[in-house]
């Protein structure tokens, strides 16, 4: 599994943070960090969750 | 046997993606009185009304998704009727449906002034795509002025977008201070002081008494409770919301603001309602409430559809409980980003945990008693989620702000 962010897109509202917090950070910069670009499996609903309730869908979820 | 969802909606059709991810398989019916595919309605009133993005970016968010989940959609169909012992939904075309389900998710329109100033060219609510493009089609054709009526989120943000697009803009709101029947009077006093920054006419503590046309039918301005006129050729109306339940009078349901439903969404056996359109019980919060936003739509519809399951006994679905979420929105305005999470109470306790007002960018905490209700944070989107968080764990105060010692 692998995650993807558009920075293009990405504004930090921090949804992703709050449903995946081992993947997702938003630091005092505002800005969004991925801590895991391969994170485990067992993490990937949590993941496809945040990619969903992205307000800009800035989030890909591949295989 | 079918699930009928009332509502292409946000909230709808997170239901149904839902029914389908925990496995159910038999036909799902969404039907809508629009004629046209659901749209991504945040940008609506900023990237799309300012023209930043192409319409399509609004038009494509749901669709690719659309087609994978199977479902039944049918536009243009509303539904006119329920009955619910047996189950039964009539179709604005007549056709009757015995799902063994069913979804209420009908959402809410634009509250207007008066149908008389409904009518009148230049005179705009804003909700769907159709919205968005007469008034940006208006403000590519005319120079202004921009009248708002309402400094809630959806006028603030039609405020701001107006006026970066460089119309003079006046936002008219009957309150003394925005937003103060749901927040602390700061919080609004800093969005009216962040428009009159930006060169926003702000208009505080009067109210509308009419819209006035021109003899060519065109709006000509906003006539005040105080006898003066502001003069704009075109005028925006944000004055709220009403829930879309006209349907289901005669159903037996309450539907006096909204569905009523329990703690679990549940308005009638294996009846559940989700979104705009839904007032439950949120345990959490110990209230009845009803939350017009994006979010909460898709969560609510999300577990609406994992209680209907349940509701209907199917396989594998465990008991399922209150939905007690603390609910949180954005509004970005200008270069700010306004977030929330929780339910304040415009008489709670104001405690700034970072930044400050001053600057324009600061996080603050809601407090009741021994209750934080809620965080609500501008260019602080870290902070409002953490406190999100810990919300969501527990209201204590205690817990909540010791994220900020």
């Amino acid at each position: 599994m692998k995650i993807i962010v558009d920075y293009d897109l990405c504004e930090s509202n921090a949804i992703c943070m709050g449903i995946a917090p081992e993947v997702f950070e938003v630091r005092d910069d505002d800005l969004l960090y991925i801590l895991q670009e391969n994170p485990p499996e067992e993490l990937r609903e949590r993941c496809e969750e945040a990619a969903r309730r992205c307000p800009k869908q800035a989030i890909t979820v591949e295989d | 046997m079918s699930v009928l969802v009332a509502g292409a909606s946000l909230a709808g059709l997170s239901a149904a993606e839902t029914l389908r991810k925990s496995g159910y398989e038999s036909e799902i019916v969404v039907v809508d009185r629009s004629t046209t595919l659901p749209v991504d309605r945040p940008p609506l009133s900023k990237q799309i009304l300012s023209g930043e993005w192409a319409l399509e970016r609004a038009v494509s968010h749901s669709h690719g998704k659309l087609d994978n989940w199977g479902l039944d959609l049918r536009l243009g169909s509303a539904a006119s009727r329920l009955e619910l012992d047996p189950l039964r939904v009539t179709l604005e075309d007549g056709s009757v449906l015995e799902p063994e389900g069913v979804v209420i998710a009908t959402g809410s329109r634009p509250r207007h002034i008066s149908d008389s100033a409904s009518r009148l060219q230049g005179v705009h609510v804003l909700r769907d795509l159709a919205h968005t493009t007469a008034l940006r089609s208006d403000l590519e054709s005319s120079s202004g002025p921009v009248a708002v009526v309402g400094a809630g989120f959806i006028g603030a943000e039609v405020a701001a977008t107006c006026r970066s697009l460089g119309h003079e803009v006046t936002m008219i709101e009957a309150a003394a201070t925005p937003l103060v029947r749901v927040l602390p009077a700061p919080i609004g006093q800093y969005i009216a002081g962040l428009h009159r920054e930006s060169g926003v006419d702000v208009r505080l503590g009067v109210g509308v008494a009419d819209i006035v046309a021109g003899p060519d039918g065109h709006v000509r301005g906003v006539a005040m409770a105080d006898g003066s006129m502001i003069e704009a050729t075109i005028v925006v109306v944000g004055i709220g919301v009403q829930p879309n339940v006209e349907w289901l009078e005669g159903s037996g349901l309450d539907i006096a603001n909204g569905v009523t439903c329990d703690a679990r969404c549940v308005a009638s056996p294996r009846v559940v309602a989700a979104g705009d359109v839904a007032s439950w019980h949120n345990p959490r919060y110990d209230r009845r409430m009803r939350v017009e936003q994006w979010e909460h739509a898709i969560g609510q519809g999300e577990h609406a559809a994992v209680v209907l399951l349940s509701e209907m006994g199917f396989a594998g679905s465990g008991e399922v409980g209150a939905f007690d979420s603390v609910p949180w929105f954005w509004s970005d305005q200008y270069d700010r980003k306004i977030q929330m999470a929780g339910i304040p109470d415009a008489s709670d306790e104001m405690v700034v945990v970072e930044g400050s007002i001053e600057e324009g960018r600061f996080a603050v905490l809601f407090r009741r008693g021994e209750r934080c209700s809620a965080v609500l944070g501008v260019n602080r989107p870290r902070h409002v989620m953490q406190a999100r968080m810990r919300l969501e764990q527990s209201l204590d105060w205690d817990g909540v702000i010791s994220l900020f010692d």
